[in-house]
């Protein structure tokens, strides 16, 4: 539940942990870098267009990488490329987080045998935290994927690791199979 | 050979005729003519002779080649060759197109440049280079176009084995 969903009552306060406010204040301005690698990269903006509009969730691209809390990997990641992303993902100040778009970027996709020149997955680079599959991804999917950084951001305190709040995420992964069948359910119905 | 030529669309004929003023210039340097319905094509046997061939064909006032529409490499492993098919075409007075081969060994083989005839062949031959590894001599700026500088092999021949690491970073999957 976000911090807003409490009910705010007698004369306006309201009391959380640090904690909280910190990560509601990250998780609601995720600004990601601005860089778009192959045909995900489309999807990509296309998400941050009107339709799909990224900027309720506090998210819009910035053209920086030392602006940015946020690398989205949308694409193909050639050879050449894979140390320009290395160079890019250092210049990012911490605490920054990497979304994996597409099955190029999480293990090389169509390329996997015969692309000499794709690296087969970004994460033998630089930490991933979300994989997002599809290809590409309809921007459903990506959203989806955002709003599984910011459950991950949730997770993190002062004082816990970002492995301990992967695997607070982890702990709390659902089994999609039920979801699809109630969808298709409430579909039918 | 007369049949033959009745069994040639106009498409190949008009490249039959264009074939034929270029045979009689430089008569053994080239190949017969393959009148493949697709492309019609020619080989150059003397390729160092292709620079002259290609500088006549553009100039010829009856060939007028000026336009290279696109220069493939192919790999012959059983040859032991590697090569580059031209695709030529007229733009203006003419409709004809062919298409010419050139070949050279595998190994260190060289061919001769033809971007000073025909500058679209500039990034052409260093992208057969970059896949395919055949020197062209006289090119201005030869190096790799796609590929990293620092890579090695040529990716499009049929034996490449891709390297275990670019880097550091493992590349096979």
């Amino acid at each position: 539940m976000g911090l807003l969903d409490a009910r705010v009552s007698n004369r306006n306060v309201l009391v959380t942990s640090v904690d909280n406010v910190m990560n509601w204040a990250r998780l609601s301005s995720l600004w990601p870098m601005g860089f778009g690698l192959a045909c995900c990269a489309i999807e990509m903006m296309a998400t941050n267009a009107s339709n799909y509009d990224l900027e309720r969730f506090g998210i819009f691209p910035r053209s920086s990488p030392r602006q940015s809390d946020l690398m989205i990997v949308a694409g193909t990641v050639t050879m050449k490329m894979a140390e320009r992303v290395i160079t890019l993902y250092e210049q990012m100040p911490e605490p920054r987080y990497v979304l994996s778009m597409g099955s190029c970027s999480n293990c090389g996709g169509p390329y996997w045998q015969h692309g000499y020149h794709v690296l087969k997955g970004v994460d033998r680079v630089i930490p991933v935290d979300v994989y997002v599959p599809g290809c590409p991804p309809r921007p459903e999917a990506l959203i989806g994927g955002l709003m599984k950084v910011q459950e991950l951001i949730r997770m993190e305190g002062l004082g816990i690791s970002r492995e301990e709040a992967l695997k607070k995420l982890a702990e709390k992964s659902v089994d999609p199979q039920q979801v699809i069948d109630q969808t298709r359910k409430a579909a039918t119905a | 050979m007369e049949e033959a030529a009745n069994q040639m669309s106009p498409a190949v004929q008009q490249s039959k005729t264009a074939y034929d003023n270029i045979k009689e210039r430089f008569g053994d340097a080239i190949s017969e003519f393959d009148a493949n319905p697709t492309m019609p094509f020619f080989e150059v046997l003397d390729a160092s002779r292709w620079v002259d061939i290609a500088l006549y064909m553009r100039e010829n006032s009856l060939l007028q080649f000026n336009y290279m529409a696109c220069l493939s490499g192919v790999d012959y492993p059983d040859e032991g060759k590697v090569g580059i098919v031209c695709n030529l075409e007229t733009i203006g007075k003419y409709t004809h197109k062919i298409a010419v081969k050139v070949k050279c060994s595998r190994d260190g083989g060289s061919i001769p440049s033809v971007s000073c005839v025909w500058h679209t062949a500039n990034w052409h031959e260093r992208e057969a280079y970059d896949m395919y590894g055949m020197v062209f001599e006289g090119h201005p700026d030869l190096r790799r176009i796609l590929c990293p500088e620092d890579w090695t092999g040529f990716p499009l021949r049929k034996d490449y084995q891709v390297q275990e690491t670019y880097h550091g970073i493992k590349v096979p999957y």
